[in-house]
């Protein structure tokens, strides 16, 4: 399916089905990370459960020290 | 004021003669002076803050030069604190206001003794630790802070008022690993200018109390990849977060919470804090040290020590830094060794 991550159109495998799954597949799974989903936002314990579709609008925020 | 040289700024509607006078009566505290802190720091300076205050642990290094707008190859040549460069050089920007630069690890003691009297907190620090810390004061002394952080080519930003919008612990949760933090991506400067534009268009809503324009939003971008996120949060607000819920307990004001060593960012280098603030004496020091078979090389802020293939550089606020190693244990072994207490 494809999504709009960040405001940029990607296209994911057929594996990903939740936000969870995303975010293993964008390497951010070590992260402190902000999902919003359809500008809703995914609290961490909802991440297996949410399940994304086709053209859904994700953004994902993963803090960053530096500085 | 003679030379209209906030002219510009006093066109700019939002901001105009009023909210200029404001700016002059504000007192700023810059925390941290790399990358983000100098290019902020400048920017407020030259729109006519009135006080600023910039605290920072480290000294110039050549590989600084790349982004930190306000150090020059004499500040690495000579490994000026960049406390004290950044203040010299702003003076010489704008000497109509107050600049005073610390050099300084921010830690409990630091920050409740320098976030008197300020309006406005900017962080610009490397590492969530210190922020957790500024995020806690904000929230016990009632004062605004705005967050920065960026590698590679992204950044994030997101203003923490309190009482208005989440704190940064609802957003963050615990403390990432140091092994996120630490990263060797590298930076490139557009990435900072980016955060610090947002956060300082922000300070000064903030500083002429416009709060209606606030962003009110976690902003995210990435440069390179052309990624662009603006993220609604009011709803991670959370009752129970023990920094701004109903019964805070500001977790990171315990002075037992805090390290007393650290390791820096991306740096290769151990900070030992001794346990309680004092002034080195730097000159007794320098002549014991002398004796060691090292070389030894000193300014009036702080002793660069070269000895068995290791280094180190002792400021006059206590503080040791260990080059060339992340081991805390090694760089103990070595205060102790050659500095003692
Ligand atoms: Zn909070």
């Amino acid at each position: 399916m494809t999504l709009t991550i960040n405001g940029n159109a990607m296209d994911v495998p057929e594996t990903v089905s939740s936000v969870s799954d995303l975010i293993t597949h964008l390497e951010l799974g070590s992260k402190r990370l902000v999902v919003e989903v359809n500008q809703e936002i995914i609290d961490k314990s909802m991440h297996a459960e949410q399940q994304l579709t086709n053209g859904d609008r994700v953004e994902i925020v993963h803090f960053v020290g530096g500085g | 004021m003679s030379h209209n040289r906030y002219s510009r700024q006093t066109l700019f509607s939002p901001i105009g003669e009023t909210g200029q006078e404001k700016l002059k009566q504000s007192h700023v505290l810059i925390v941290g002076a790399g990358a983000l802190g100098t290019s902020i720091s400048e920017i407020l300076a030259r729109a006519g803050v009135g006080k600023l205050s910039i605290v920072d642990r480290d000294y110039v290094e050549w590989s600084n030069l790349q982004r930190q707008q306000l150090y020059t190859e004499e500040d690495a040549q000579n490994r000026i604190p960049k406390a004290v460069s950044a203040e010299r050089r702003l003076k010489q920007v704008n000497s109509e206001i107050t600049i005073q630069g610390h050099v300084a690890d921010v830690s409990v003691e630091e920050i409740e003794r320098y976030i008197t009297g300020v309006d406005l907190i900017i962080d610009a620090t490397d590492n969530f630790e210190t922020r957790m810390l500024l995020n806690d004061a904000s929230q016990k002394y009632n004062v605004p802070w705005i967050y920065g952080g960026c590698t590679g080519s992204h950044g994030l930003t997101f203003t923490v008022i309190p009482e208005k919008t989440p704190c940064f612990a609802c957003l963050l949760g615990a403390i990432p690993m140091s092994g996120e933090t630490c990263d060797t991506v590298g930076i490139i400067s557009p990435a900072v200018q980016m955060v610090t534009a947002h956060q300082a268009t922000e300070a000064f809503k903030i500083l002429v109390g416009d709060y209606d324009g606030l962003r009110n939003t976690l902003l995210f971008f990435d440069l390179w990849k052309n990624e662009q996120a603006s993220i609604k949060v009011a709803s991670m607000q959370k009752k129970e977060c023990p920094s701004c819920g109903d019964s805070p307990s500001y977790p990171y004001l315990n002075k037992e919470n805090q390290t007393r060593t650290a390791i820096l960012c991306g740096r290769d280098t151990v900070q030992i804090r001794p346990p309680h603030m004092f002034e080195r004496d730097l000159s007794t020091l320098k002549q014991k040290l002398q004796r060691l078979d090292g070389k030894v090389e000193a300014n009036p802020f702080l002793i660069n020590l070269s000895i068995d293939n290791q280094r180190m550089v002792i400021f006059k606020d206590g503080r040791v830094l260990v080059h060339g190693t992340k081991d805390i244990t090694t760089a103990k072994s070595l205060y102790n060794r050659y500095i003692g207490g």
